[in-house]
């Protein structure tokens, strides 16, 4: 029972110095970063890493998720004889939640895990120790660049995301469903406000792409340097992400549409 | 006077003890092997002096700076001065062997493209891997990959070099041509180094000065030739590689007849 009770406060005391260990290494990040203003290419780089090969998977999702939000919309629609507000029902799905929502997971899949294991191997393989035995801060010359790339890229694929979601919702609502193509476009026009939900929808992928990013690098610096850890860290970046970006999500709705 | 002092050095992992109450001198200009069994913490030696560990006790003076009392920015400065070799080479396994003796001139110095070149390829001349600068780290064999890093250490011109199990698992010629390298580059820059290992033979080979370690203190000092007439066993042990001795080859526990006739197992 004592037992229990003490491996119950080493788990908390671990779990708190590892929060700690986490925010002293996002101030050092952001401490870094006004001096990635010299160092452009070195942000670009990474923006074409995280970013850029991320492209192609959130490009094909967005497509198939707006499809099928077509589809399914249509059917519940037409029974109400709404049909025409397919392009409503598909927009601020896709603006509001589903764009970030969607592609902050698959970010955090593609992107993400490969940050994790990317500095992992670094650590484990002592590159991260013989820069700083190289006078080179390696939160500032590695961290810091693929920080600023993820918090860059991910409204960006997010918007992606949601624009072709709605081309995907239009293919089939007019293509295969025959909705009028007129109507589709101007009842999403009229019924989609600029602040009420693209913005507000620009803010959430701000917030997870932040928040993924945070978690993916820290992961990566704080793993055990061995290949089980590195495997570990990688597993928890996925997992710990993923809850973030749905409980994020819960919280920033509230604060936004809950009133 | 010393370039590096420690003094009274305690560093603790948990609750074991890794060192208590080291002392080492370690003069300009010298070879100076620290020697010990594997898991005595040389490496961790060396992480100490480098700033990158804090020790519980004790303090670590580099070239008159105490290394734990200098600020982030000083404790930098310090490193550039400072090479360190690593026992995996540490290089960075994205870029080629051009660019990474180049990494550190790229990241501390503004000069010309055309002066990069020349002072990587007169560093990559001196370790004999000029012609394999297109290469990439996978592509190294161990023993070139620590050439590669060599040169990479010293590329800013340190005062120091510290290598962390040079001799480690190579093959003949390769430890051949570290040992030589080492011995060659400290004269030839006037350098100081520091040389972490338990490889005895070429290590006492090129070593002006050796510190014993073991059980975290040092144990014995003094040239090769005084640590072979040392009278104590364990140091006679340890430098002619016996397999038994003070350090025993069992794990220490019951007797093995005990362990054999003892009832609890037979159930």
């Amino acid at each position: 029972m004592i037992e229990t009770i003490r491996s119950l406060g080493r788990w908390g005391l671990a779990t708190f110095e590892r929060i700690g260990r986490a925010h002293i290494f996002l101030f050092q990040v952001l401490a870094g970063i006004p001096g990635l203003a010299f160092r452009g290419s070195l942000v670009v780089q990474q923006l074409f890493y995280v970013g850029v090969l991320s492209f192609a998977l959130i490009l094909v999702s967005g497509l198939f998720v707006g499809m099928v939000l077509g589809l399914q919309g249509y059917n519940t629609l037409v029974d109400f004889g709404a049909e025409e507000s397919l392009g409503v029902l598909v927009s601020l799905s896709l603006v509001r939640e589903l764009g970030p929502v969607v592609s902050a997971l698959l970010f955090a899949g593609r992107a993400g895990s490969a940050l994790t294991a990317e500095i992992g191997l670094m650590k484990s393989t002592e590159q991260l120790s013989g820069m700083e035995m190289m006078a080179v801060d390696p939160i500032r010359r590695v961290i810091a660049p693929r920080f600023l790339a993820g918090f860059i890229s991910m409204p960006l694929l997010a918007a992606v995301f949601s624009a072709v979601g709605i081309f995907g919702g239009y293919l089939v609502g007019h293509g295969l469903l025959g909705v009028d193509d007129g109507a589709f476009w101007s009842q999403m026009q009229a019924k989609t406000d600029w602040y009420g939900d693209v913005l507000n929808g620009v803010i959430k992928s701000i917030v997870f792409g932040f928040v993924v990013t945070w978690i993916a690098l820290f992961e990566g610096y704080d793993a055990v340097p061995t290949s089980e850890g590195v495997g570990r860290a990688t597993t928890r970046t996925v997992v710990h992400s993923a809850f973030a970006i749905l409980g994020l999500d819960f919280v920033l709705t509230v604060l936004m549409f809950g009133g | 006077m010393p370039l590096i002092k420690i003094r009274d050095l305690h560093f603790y992992r948990g609750d074991k003890a890794i060192f208590e109450g080291v002392n080492i001198d370690i003069h300009r200009g010298k070879i100076t092997a620290i020697m010990g069994p594997s898991g005595t913490g040389k490496t961790t030696l060396l992480r100490l002096i480098g700033g990158q560990l804090r020790p519980d006790k004790g303090t670590i003076e580099v070239d008159g700076q105490d290394v734990h009392q200098l600020s982030h920015a000083e404790l930098y400065e310090l490193r550039k001065r400072m090479g360190m070799l690593f026992q995996s080479g540490a290089l960075l396994t994205d870029i080629n062997v051009f660019e990474n003796v180049a990494f550190p001139i790229r990241e501390h110095t503004t000069l010309p493209e055309s002066m990069i070149r020349d002072l990587v390829l007169m560093k990559l001349q001196a370790v004999g891997l000029r012609c394999a600068r297109d290469l990439m780290p996978g592509e190294l064999s161990g023993g070139m990959a620590r050439r590669v890093a060599l040169a990479r250490a010293m590329t800013l011109d340190p005062m120091m070099i510290m290598y962390d199990e040079p001799f480690a698992g190579q093959d003949p010629i390769s430890m051949g041509i570290l040992v030589n390298l080492i011995h060659h580059m400290n004269n030839a820059m006037n350098l100081t180094s520091i040389i972490v290992s338990h490889d005895v033979t070429e290590t006492a080979e090129i070593a002006d000065f050796i510190y014993l370690l073991s059980g975290g203190k040092v144990i014995e000092k003094g040239s090769s030739v005084q640590l072979k007439k040392s009278s104590s066993p364990w140091v006679q042990q340890f430098m002619q590689g016996l397999p038994d001795g003070p350090v025993p080859f069992h794990y220490p526990g019951v007797s093995f007849s005990d362990d054999l006739l003892s009832p609890e197992e037979i159930s």
